[in-house]
């Protein structure tokens, strides 16, 4: 498939010339391909939130360029609210942003933007509210009522409104209960399985990245330091480590054990998989096989599991 | 574009305007308004603002800085030039005839007197919002209204709630970015678009800014009883104002300077 997101050489410096100059992200590229989960990890001040913002043109690139969809979102500023319908964005604590009477208006707010008909806003909204599951009757209930986890909600509902085709999210996790999170996060997750919006998710819990995403994107230091397959980045943990970032905690036990002299592997990055992999190993052994390495095969192992 | 505001902004720093106790420094703040206007000759003006040039350069506050606090009120220093250039009469006859405007000699005078004063005046008052942090400042506001206490004015609430006001300016201000930039997002026309779709943009804005303000108050009082505020009676502080004699010295200092430019007019009436 084509890529939908191809950014180039993006270096973006806040306030250029003046005193209060700050580089927050250098020489940074990279391409999404349509339809594609894309987790974005890197510690704090690592500039995710920045390069999000340049997603839909928020922030206009200090050099390089955004294509989206093979077209550069800068190429006429005027046009810039085409591709901020094209490119949804929900920002961390959303739910800051509502304002109308009902929530039913506010998920309406955006696709009204978009001058769309009545009976297509109507259906887009009921279609938003399913997918995050917010009842008929909340609907109907202002916005300013709801618990912190409806009205996150019915933030995310606003953007997955628009319709986008690349649905970008900066934490949308952040501050709920572990339940609060699940249902939030596999909400998005089943909204890119049924309408194949590319999307990309911020995240500081590498088990929600390991969990939902297909790719990774690891910024370090205002920089692209690694973009790879969820496997293929978790294996590099020790590097993730040096990066102030982490695997999974499940992984950490894993390459652990590996570290014992354990034969278990150690790509193993979700509780359902480790579940898979513990049987397996314990029918090995039931079946009378060893699990012990040989003390050198343990020694040169996938290491870096001491640090975790 | 709303970072660019400087209104209130402070640049800490250990020069002796920083240093010069704050009270003395809003008074004689006040005594040189004052004097920008009992002063009204070129010479006087002239003198008023080499005082401030030094006083500057005591501070070790960049130049520059005094272009950026003018930036804002230019519309209203060429209001009132222009309005002096028409609507001040000389005498004899008028230098331009235009339709019903009259331009005299002395109007261009005045027009141009009263410009430098008022880009003085902001001036003056920036040095001390630069030199002194708001804190320091409503402490010394406090200090001075403390007289109008025992008319039973209010006045350590009202110098505390000027304090929180100065305080969350700069978080309103993200806020409000942040705001904007979610219903930009969105699609709102905040940047874009005609004055009419700007203005209605402007109520998405608005709403959440409220309520978040509202919400920040809440917390803050919940913070404030937490730590057991309960008035300004009976509160004792951490920094004490006290003047030294470095303070009166500096005082003694600039009110002769003072005097000396008031003087300058007596001395020399026709400049």
């Amino acid at each position: 498939m084509a890529s939908i997101i191809q950014v180039e050489d993006l270096t973006y410096i806040y306030n250029p010339g003046m005193p209060g100059a700050a580089t927050a992200l250098e020489g940074v590229s990279f391409e999404v391909e349509e339809g594609d989960f894309v987790g974005i990890i890197g510690a704090t001040g690592s500039g995710k939130s920045t390069l999000i913002a340049h997603m839909n043109g928020l922030n206009r690139p200090t050099g390089g360029r955004i294509l989206i969809d093979g077209k550069d979102i800068w190429a006429d500023p005027s046009k810039i609210r085409d591709f901020r319908f094209m490119v949804g964005l929900v920002f961390q604590y959303p739910e800051y942003q509502l304002f109308e009477e009902t929530c039913y208006k506010d998920i309406a707010f955006g696709p009204k933007n978009m001058g769309l008909s009545e009976q297509e806003i109507d259906r887009r909204v009921r279609q938003a509210a399913r997918f995050v599951g917010l009842s008929e009757e909340l609907l109907q209930r202002s916005p300013f009522e709801l618990s912190g986890g409806q009205k996150r909600r019915v933030a995310v509902a606003g953007v997955m409104a628009m319709e986008p085709r690349i649905l970008v999210l900066d934490e949308p996790a952040a501050g709920l209960d572990p339940e609060g999170r699940d249902t939030i996060l596999s909400q998005v997750k089943e909204f890119h399985k049924k309408t194949g919006t590319t999307v990309l998710l911020v995240s500081h819990s590498m088990e929600d990245i390991a969990r939902y995403a297909d790719k990774v994107l690891v910024m370090a230091e205002r920089k692209l330091a690694m973009y790879d397959t969820v496997e293929r980045v978790f294996a590099r943990a020790p590097e993730l480590l040096q990066l102030g970032l982490s695997v999974p905690q499940v992984t950490k036990i894993f390459l652990k054990l590996r570290e014992m002299g354990v034969d278990v592997p150690t790509d193993v990055y979700t509780i359902p998989y480790a579940v898979k992999a513990l049987l397996a190993a314990k029918a090995r052994r039931d079946a009378g096989e060893s699990l012990i390495l040989p003390p050198r095969t343990a020694e040169n192992g996938k290491g870096g599991g001491a640090e975790c | 574009m709303l970072r660019d505001i400087t209104i209130g902004q402070h640049f800490p720093g250990d020069s002796p305007v920083h240093r010069f106790d704050p009270r003395l420094k809003l008074v004689l703040t006040i005594l040189y308004i004052v004097l920008l206007f009992a002063a009204s000759n070129p010479l006087g003006l002239v003198l008023s603002i080499l005082f401030l040039g030094v006083m500057y350069k005591v501070a070790r506050i960049p130049l520059k800085m005094i272009g950026r606090s003018l930036k804002p009120i230019l519309p209203i220093v060429l209001f009132t030039a222009v309005l002096n250039l028409f609507f001040v009469a000389g005498e004899g006859e008028p230098l331009v005839r235009f339709w019903i405007l009259e331009i005299y000699p002395e109007g261009i005078r005045y027009a141009v007197l009263m410009s430098v004063r008022v880009m003085a005046l902001i001036a003056g008052t920036s040095l001390l919002t630069y030199t002194t942090s708001p804190i320091v400042l409503t402490d010394a506001i406090e200090a001075l209204l403390r007289p109008l206490g025992k008319l039973h004015f209010p006045v350590h609430e009202l110098a505390m709630m000027m304090s929180i006001a100065l305080r969350f300016i700069p978080t309103l201000i993200e806020e409000t970015d942040k705001i904007m930039n979610a219903q930009k997002a969105r699609g709102a026309m905040i940047d874009t678009g005609k004055l009419t779709d700007r203005v209605k943009a402007l109520v998405p804005v608005l709403i959440p800014l409220f309520i978040s303000a509202f919400r920040r108050a809440d917390e803050l009082a919940m913070a404030m009883e937490c730590r057991c505020y309960r008035g300004g009676e009976g509160r004792t502080r951490l920094k004490v104002l006290r003047c030294t004699r470095q303070d009166y010295l500096s005082l003694a200092v600039c009110l002769v300077c003072f005097g000396a430019i008031l003087a300058s007019r007596l001395v020399f009436p026709n400049f």
